[in-house]
């Protein structure tokens, strides 16, 4: 096996992030330049979005269900198992929600467009794109991203909602608590600063998940291996990325939206 | 061997007279990775000329074509297409140039995702917008050049290679460009498609004049070309009898190990005297 000099490995580690920085910039500028592929668009966010609705459900409802039974076993020992509402609540949307339904997503999403785009490159698609006159960041990228980012505001709720709905049935039956007062607290207890980080969350790693897709899809080199390597570097950079960028702007807003 | 100087607008695309040459090589160098891969490359492409690029595998024949089409960047040297210097145009500006430009590519590189009447028609959804009626006619007038005119609703991966090849070839003339860049269109191919591919490129030469770049490592597709003609009224191609074979605008251009080592027609190929150019063409 030949070693990597450290740096050569660092050199490289740069350029790739100084590329990705400029295809993010070239991807978000083309929102505003014609020509416009809205029906391309459209086309992504019910591939994206309607696509990913069967497991962002499942995920939402099983992940407030567990959590409505986890938390049953610790607010029992202090009498407090009625505030299992409460919890389940602020849990999914600050956290859970955004962030399950984001890694669902670049599960089935980013790799998924690492390899439709990696394919493209290697069989000559994207060079034909440009020779027919069209600009693949403009044709592939950007609808990509802005459906990705649109979709996944929606299915963060959705996921939040399904996620206290599983909560509640476990709450209900069993647990046996009144529905009432587990819907109640649920959403006595959720504040402006909630509702506003679980839905900002989901816009940025909307955006990591298609832009790093895009990226290692456009940059895919080495024929089907290389289309492999790509697709499987999509789905652990997305999925690490957004677990990071999670921690950073939890902290960020937390400072920003003066948190309790 | 030197290329005319031809008058430049970087800031647009600009159309050039018929006497210019369609394209124009001036000492163009290309490395990878230390590799020097096209060194000092020079020739030019008259107006309805057809010119051969031939050479070993790793030559750097397809790369020309990808020079032509502004789809990679020399280290050095000028490329002048359509009289424009493609080296001083922006990303954007290439794209409306490449309007006039139709190529087929080693592998086709159909859209997947698209039918053969989508494909045929991208370039001019992409002005248009819509579907329309006249799309409908120039789609199936350019499958029908091509004898494809039943595949219309067909996905790319319901065809045989030589199909997609016609495919491809029909994406490309449908804008009728001025100049068609072949990237080894029958590579591949059986004798029998192979041939059928050539009677097109034959065709699209002399019935509609179009200046063309072929990349081939099939030198037998070379010399039929240059020793054919297209007969319309049997719509079949028709060998030149002897002695006419320069009759036909076709030319032939050998790269060795990145540079130019031969630039002329049938006769100066079968004259030369160069050991290396007549062991590879024997």
């Amino acid at each position: 096996m030949e070693l990597t000099s450290p740096t050569y490995y660092a050199k490289e580690t740069v350029q790739t992030v100084q590329d990705y920085v400029l295809f993010c910039v070239h991807a978000v500028a083309n929102l505003f330049r014609k020509p416009f592929y809205f029906t391309d668009m459209v086309r992504q966010a019910d591939a994206i979005g309607v696509g990913s609705l069967p497991i962002v459900v499942l995920t939402g409802f099983f992940t407030g269900a567990v959590l409505a039974l986890q938390a049953s076993n610790t607010l029992e020992r202090f009498g407090s198992l009625s505030l299992v509402g409460q919890l389940v609540s602020t849990s999914m949307v600050r956290e859970l929600g955004p962030v399950l339904t984001s890694l669902m997503v670049a599960g089935r999403n980013s790799s998924g467009m690492a390899s439709e785009l990696g394919s493209m490159v290697v069989t000559e698609q994207i060079d034909a794109m440009r020779a027919l006159g069209t600009d693949p960041m403009k044709k592939l990228v950007t609808p990509r991203m802005a459906a990705t980012v649109f979709m996944l505001f929606f299915l963060a709720i959705i996921s939040d909602l399904v996620g206290l709905a599983g909560g509640g049935l476990v709450a209900r039956v069993l647990l046996h608590l009144d529905s009432r007062q587990y819907w109640s607290y649920a959403w006595q207890t959720l504040v402006f600063q909630d509702i506003f980080m679980g839905l900002v969350k989901p816009v940025l790693f909307g955006f990591i998940i298609a832009t790093i897709g895009c990226f290692y899809g456009m940059n895919a080199r080495g024929g089907t291996q290389g289309v492999g390597r790509a697709t499987t570097q999509a789905m652990v950079a997305s999925s690490v990325l957004i677990l990071v960028l999670d921690f950073f702007v939890t902290r960020f807003l937390m400072a920003v939206l003066s948190y309790r | 061997m030197s290329a005319p100087t031809l008058p430049l607008d970087s800031d647009a695309v600009t159309t050039q007279d018929d006497s210019a040459p369609v394209v124009v090589f001036e000492d163009v160098a290309l490395g990878f990775a230390e590799k020097e891969v096209l060194r000092g490359v020079s020739f030019s492409l008259a107006r309805g000329e057809t010119k051969a690029l031939l050479g070993v595998a790793g030559s750097g024949k397809s790369l020309i074509l990808k020079l032509v089409m502004g789809l990679i960047r020399p280290d050095s040297g000028r490329i002048v297409v359509l009289g424009n210097d493609i080296l001083q145009m922006r990303e954007e500006d290439l794209f409306s140039l490449r309007g006039k430009i139709g190529m087929v590519f080693q592998e086709s590189a159909l859209f997947d995702s698209l039918t053969v009447r989508e494909n045929v028609a991208y370039r001019l959804m992409e002005e248009r917008g819509v579907y329309d009626e006249e799309i409908d006619r120039r789609v199936r007038e350019a499958l029908r050049f091509v004898e494809l005119e039943h595949t219309l609703d067909l996905d790319p991966a319901e065809l045989s290679g030589g199909m997609r090849r016609r495919v491809a070839i029909a994406r490309a003339i449908i804008t009728q460009p001025e100049l068609l860049l072949y990237d080894s269109p029958t590579g591949g191919l059986d004798p029998v498609t192979s041939n059928t591919i050539i009677e097109l490129i034959v065709k699209q030469r002399d019935v509609n004049k179009t200046s063309a770049l072929l990349v081939t490592h099939r030198l037998q597709d070379a010399f039929t070309m240059a020793t054919h003609q297209f007969d319309p009224q049997s719509n079949r191609m028709a060998a030149l009898p002897h002695g006419q074979y320069c009759d036909v605008p076709m030319s032939f251009l050998i790269l060795r190990d990145g540079k130019v080592i031969f630039d002329g027609d049938l006769r100066q190929l079968t004259q030369t005297r160069d050991e290396y150019i007549r062991e590879y063409i024997s």
